[in-house]
């Protein structure tokens, strides 16, 4: 790969005297794609390698030297270990493998219908929403004491007690991967219009009606497959997430034993120094289960692929669409209305007085609760959104650069190059970001803002590439080669021809890197030493207490903060192509 | 020899293996109709002319327009307009600035309105200035697109089979304007085709493409 | 003469960055003057949180100190900090100036060589701190040789609410049989959640014979003997606790919602004022009342330390002193503010500041200090930290 650029960059300046105008773009650009996945990666292998010493007994500061095995054997020998495995990677599957299905039926039976772009409004605020705060939204709805229960308690069910059923925390883990899946349906969502915008879908889907194929059989026979070739580095990014998320975990899934995730994090910061060998080894573990967890998930696609064919070639025409899709729209308002409703039982506990079970609203509501929490709301608000959007701007400008001078010198990333790309969203946080704390203090880059910005700005690059990667590629570089013919040097393109017909684009994967970086908890809190305060480390901090009036505050807050920008890629390429039918619909 | 457009021992390789070759020139106002079957390379052919060569493939050979060689020349300096099948106009300038964007840098802003309105004016779209291309016709859209790359002042035309998607009426009326418009501007046209109609149309030398193996 | 100059010069900035020697009260006054104190402290109660705001506001009105509250979910995690920061050799300036601390964490710090000090006993409240009747030298049984100073006395005391529940229990036998007459109305926070590793203790503490084997460190020869009541008098209650012990509250602040909500009718808390606080945040129903065993119950100290890469150590120990002061007491015992204990001698301080604390309305819910019976010491840590691990194997893994 580094390689291929040097090449490229010698060849390219050797060969063109005329060319002394682009000599200042052509120096930076070759090397951008290099600089990304440096600072990407860089801070990936640094941590790895600041666990997996640890994880082979080798933990100086401990007095401990390795290599031995014993942190492993310790690992094993904890009685939870086997289920917390199970929890991790079924929990991790079966939300992937639900939320896919769900958006995939949905999108089958249902898009460019009246329902499927209602939903499609909704995707903004949905997207907006933390998924901690989602987590806290969907546990306050659901707990035997919570608001569903409220609303009919005591009129229909007769409780004036809560009753005793384990629903948050279930040992089965049900309610982690519900509260994982509301969160993702809407984003692969979002990934499978983009993809759609791409495919050229509606002629297919029409095709298939003329045949005589149900609406929903015939998409899934003719489009899919083409959209799943699409969405399937977000899946399996999904897929990853899902098997090691931390804070979901704890506020949703089981505690006994927690999830693989959870106990890593528990003892890496356990004070007996012992238990960071194995909290390594642990870590260690969960990387492999992810990675075997994505080999199985392709081996999957494969023997879904046969059977796709032969469901194919049977030629049967779908008796049962409307019946499956009704499921499916279903499941996607249920989806939609969980996460929503979680924001408003948020919001009615931000205003709440005194409020007990079985009332339905609160004796009474006041701002006390906004007084209290307000003013440290406002200063961590500022500091989440300067972090956000200097990351933000940081990965786009990154982005682009690395897309524009893979279209203009050839540098595509090879297949292998990708996976590189989305290493830091597949290796689990708690792997490798201990290990990059020490990295930071060893380099004297110490706490403060910016060492959280380069932190963020590796979970959120990823994010925004994948967002961004295919409508920037697919843009008909027909345009690029008539502007070119019309006089425009490549830089002039750029700026006036492609960015701006792939405002849209830009402004979404903006805002799901801000999103992303306003929703990062472990990354700010390591790195950050404590010394930066954003909406998420706070709430996070505030939820060991269980003071749900200062969850509904901060979770109100930081959905606040995501909503905008998700709010202005829809708001801003309406207003300003609102004379543009060609642009519209991105 | 020093007007027009000058192929000289033109041969495009893809990886390595020649795929056709051709020596031509044309003069100010001919055209060249390239025939061939699918695949022989007719569009590389043009994407080479252009300077906008894929990565699979390369070139040896001298392009000479207008008595400069451009072959080594990137591709926003060398003055050649190219019109494809779809109209390609950009989507987010009016049909105006569309057609500005392909104007030379310096005249007042008075001027460069004035000669956009007169291009217009010259293919029936008056007052089309500031309106939405995607609200065109397609036969409208195409006027767009020829006027937009005669506007840029090229030194010579590319057409890569730019009428196959209008409709047989239509179809005419574009040709007939295309071949006008560069004939009156003394532009060489090479044209790219699957259509005897329009070879037969053009009036010019045609050229069917074999391939080399 | 020219090596005079240069030693002259070395020696300069080498005694600038000796620590503050705490006995030099002035000195350690004009340092902290400016400096900027990274308080890393528990931050789940939120009026705890508005406590440390006010000491805040008043080492800056007073001493010019800047005090930042570093919100922490664990203790723990501030520990990893400064074990990282010693890894790479952050020896000057490192991100933690205060740690609100006790127990296994001190106890770990400490053996790491991570603290600063000794510096308590020569600050200049410590004389009026109750050294004879309250265990501020002492942290777990771990002595603290002055590497911590003491802040707030906490006692273990159960919440109960008398609209469903009115009467106390008076022992933990006593309470296993309420929990088998009422399944699912009594929980406690997960271990190695502090309060619900204190609640083993706690079980323990009150139903062996003789506790005095608890104050020595545990041995892997009398671990098993001594603790296999808790686990049979467990073994008994689990399956009547609030979701028959599948799930468990994470921490004690948590236990109150579940309280409002009405899943619960009993709880523990180390805080006996923090009952009366909840009320008045309208948190708790105004029918909750708070009692102690019959035995007494557990009793222990908050402090706060000092790492050993502070940058602003003067600052700290200034931070350090004001929490130690009849003013910050008095107002830390405020159930309207926080609801903890004193530290304080009430004979080593002046008439009118006691008058403060005799004026302070304990809360409807808050037992008084006579009533609080018997502060039991708290067992060696080591106990504390098996027991954790044992309860996580045995109970931390859903049958």
């Amino acid at each position: 790969m580094i390689g291929r650029i040097v090449t490229a960059l010698r060849s390219k300046l050797s060969t063109d005297v005329k060319t002394r105008h682009d000599h200042k773009s052509r120096c930076v650009l070759p090397v951008l794609p290099a600089i990304t996945l440096l600072a990407m990666l860089g801070p990936v292998i640094a941590g790895l390698y600041g666990t997996i010493l640890p994880a082979f007994g080798h933990l100086p500061a401990a007095g401990l030297t390795g290599p031995t095995l014993s942190p492993f054997y310790d690992l094993f020998d904890w009685a939870g270990l086997p289920r917390a495995v199970m929890l991790s990677v079924g929990v991790g599957v079966g939300a992937t493998a639900l939320a896919l299905t769900i958006v995939a039926l949905l999108t089958a039976g249902w898009s460019g219908t009246p329902a499927f772009r209602f939903l499609e409004r909704l995707l903004s605020p949905l997207l907006s929403v933390p998924h901690a705060a989602a987590a806290f939204g969907l546990s306050f709805l659901i707990t035997p004491s919570g608001w569903l229960s409220r609303a009919v308690s005591p009129a229909i069910t007769g409780w004036d007690r809560p009753p005793d059923l384990l629903i948050v925390q279930d040992t089965w883990g049900l309610t982690m991967m519900a509260g994982l899946v509301i969160k993702e349906v809407p984003f692969l969502l979002l990934i499978t219009l983009a993809a759609l915008g791409q495919a050229d879908t509606g002629r297919s889907a029409a095709v298939a009606q003329a045949l005589g194929y149900g609406r929903l059989t015939g998409w899934l026979k003719t489009v899919f497959p083409r959209v799943y070739a699409q969405i399937r580095l977000p899946v399996y990014v999904v897929l990853a997430y899902s098997m090691s998320v931390v804070d979901v975990a704890v506020i949703l899934g089981p505690n006994t034993p927690p999830s693989l995730s959870v106990y890593i994090v528990r003892l890496m910061s356990d004070p007996d120094l012992a238990m960071r060998l194995q909290g390594a080894a642990a870590a260690l573990l969960q990387l492999a289960l992810v990675i075997g967890a994505l080999m199985a998930w392709r081996i999957g696609e494969a023997i879904v692929t046969v059977l796709g064919h032969r469901w194919i070639m049977s030629g049967t025409r779908g008796k049962i669409d409307p019946i499956v899709g009704g499921l499916a729209l279903t499941a996607g308002i249920v989806c939609a209305f969980l996460v929503l409703a979680g924001i408003v039982v948020l919001g009615v506990w931000s205003f709440a007085g005194y409020w007990s079970f079985p009332d339905f609203l609160p004796d009474q509501l006041s701002g006390r609760n906004w007084m209290r929490f307000g003013p440290g709301t406002v200063e961590a608000l500022g500091e989440t959104a300067l972090i956000a959007a200097v990351v933000t701007l940081a990965a786009l400008a990154l982005t682009v650069g690395c897309l524009e001078a893979e279209y203009r010198y050839g540098l595509r990333l090879s297949s292998r190059g990708i996976w590189l790309l989305y290493l830091p969203l597949l290796v689990p946080q708690t792997a490798f970001l201990p290990g990059l704390q020490t990295l930071m203090l060893n380099i004297g880059a110490d706490v403060g803002r910016l060492p959280v910005m380069l932190a963020h700005l590796v979970f959120v690059l990823p994010y925004v590439f994948l967002s961004l990667a295919d409508p920037f590629r697919a843009w008909d570089v027909r345009m690029g080669v008539i502007a070119n013919a019309l006089g425009a040097r490549p830089d002039r393109v750029l700026w006036k021809v492609r960015l701006p017909m792939l405002l849209r684009p830009v402004l979404t994967a903006a805002a799901v890197g801000f999103s992303v970086s306003v929703g990062q908890y472990l990354a700010t809190l390591l790195i950050g030493g404590g010394r930066v305060a954003t909406l998420t480390t706070e709430a996070v901090a505030l939820a060991s207490g269980g003071d749900r009036r200062a969850i509904g505050v901060y979770g109100l807050m930081q959905t606040g903060a995501a909503l905008i920008l998700f709010a202005l890629a829809l708001i801003v390429p309406a207003i300003v192509w609102r004379n543009r039918k060609g642009l519209r619909y991105g | 020899m020093d007007r027009g457009l000058t192929l000289r021992d033109v041969t495009i390789l893809k990886i390595g293996a020649p795929l056709l070759s051709l020596s031509r020139h044309i003069g100010p106002g001919e055209v060249l109709s390239v025939m061939g079957p699918s695949g022989v390379g007719k569009s590389t052919l043009l994407a080479f002319i252009t300077g906008t060569l894929a990565q699979d493939f390369s070139a040896t050979g001298t392009i000479i327009l207008d008595g400069m060689d451009v072959t080594d020349a990137p591709a926003y300096q060398r003055r050649v307009g190219i019109l494809f099948q779809d109209d390609l106009l950009f989507p987010h300038l009016s049909v105006g600035a569309n057609l500005a964007f392909g104007l030379r840098a310096g005249g007042s802003k008075v001027d460069r309105q004035t000669r956009i309105d007169e291009a217009l004016a010259e293919v029936g779209l008056d007052g089309f200035a500031d309106r939405d291309p995607a609200t065109l016709s397609g036969g409208q859209k195409a006027r767009v697109a020829l006027m937009r790359m005669l506007l840029s002042d090229p030194c010579g035309l590319l057409l890569d089979e730019p009428f196959s998607r209008l409709d047989t009426a239509l179809r005419a009326q574009v040709r007939e304007l295309v071949f006008a418009r560069a004939k009156a501007r003394a532009l060489p046209v090479l044209m790219v085709t699957h259509d005897a109609e329009d070879a037969a149309a053009a009036g010019g030398d045609i050229v069917t493409l074999s391939p080399l193996h | 003469m020219k090596h005079l100059a240069i030693l002259a010069a070395l020696i300069v900035p080498v005694a600038a960055i000796v620590d503050p020697n705490p006995a030099d009260w002035d000195a350690v006054k004009a340092e902290a003057k400016g400096q900027t104190v990274y308080w890393n402290a528990w931050g789940g109660s939120t009026t705890t949180n508005d406590f440390l705001a006010w000491v805040g506001s008043r080492v800056s009105e007073d001493y010019g100190v800047i005090l930042e509250h570093v919100k922490l979910t664990n203790t723990a995690d501030a520990v990893t900090r400064v074990l990282a920061e010693k890894q790479a050799g952050e020896n000057d300036d490192g991100a933690i100036d205060m740690i609100w601390i006790n127990g296994v964490n001190f106890a770990a710090m400490k053996e790491a060589d991570l603290l600063f000090g000794p510096y308590a006993e020569q600050l200049p409240n410590w004389s009026v701190v109750d050294v004879a009747e309250k265990t501020v030298q002492s942290d777990f049984t771990v002595p603290t040789d002055g590497f911590e100073s003491p802040w707030a006395m906490a006692q273990v005391v159960f919440v109960h609410d008398t609209a469903d529940m009115p009467e106390r229990v008076g022992s933990m036998q006593a309470l296993l049989e309420w929990a088998q007459a009422n399944p699912g109305r009594f929980s406690y926070p997960q271990p190695p959640d502090f309060l619900g590793t204190t609640f083993l203790k706690q079980v323990l503490v009150d139903i062996l014979p003789d506790v005095s084997v608890l104050s020595a460190p545990a041995t892997d020869e009398n671990y098993a003997e001594v603790s296999a009541p808790l686990w049979a008098y467990l073994d008994a209650l689990t399956p009547n606790l609030w979701r028959e012990g599948k799930a468990y509250p994470a921490t004690g602040t948590a236990m109150f919602p579940l309280i409002a909500d009405d899943e619960l009718d009993l709880s523990i808390s180390f805080s006996p004022g923090a009952a009366s606080t909840a009320i008045a945040n309208f948190e708790l129903p105004d029918t909750v009342r708070t009692f102690v065993l019959d035995k007494g119950t557990i009793g222990n100290a908050s402090f706060v330390t000092v790492p050993y890469n502070s940058g602003s150590k003067a600052g700290a120990m200034i931070v350090a002193n004001f929490l130690m002061s009849p003013e910050a007491q008095a107002r830390a015992q405020d159930p309207a503010i926080l609801g903890y204990g004193t530290v304080l001698d009430m004979t080593a301080i002046t008439a009118d500041e006691r008058a403060v604390f005799d004026g302070l309305d304990l809360g409807i819910a808050t037992l008084s200090p006579a009533d609080r019976g018997t502060v039991q010491a708290e067992p060696h840590p080591s106990w504390a930290t098996r027991l954790a691990d044992d309860w996580a194997d045995r109970y931390g893994v859903a049958q």
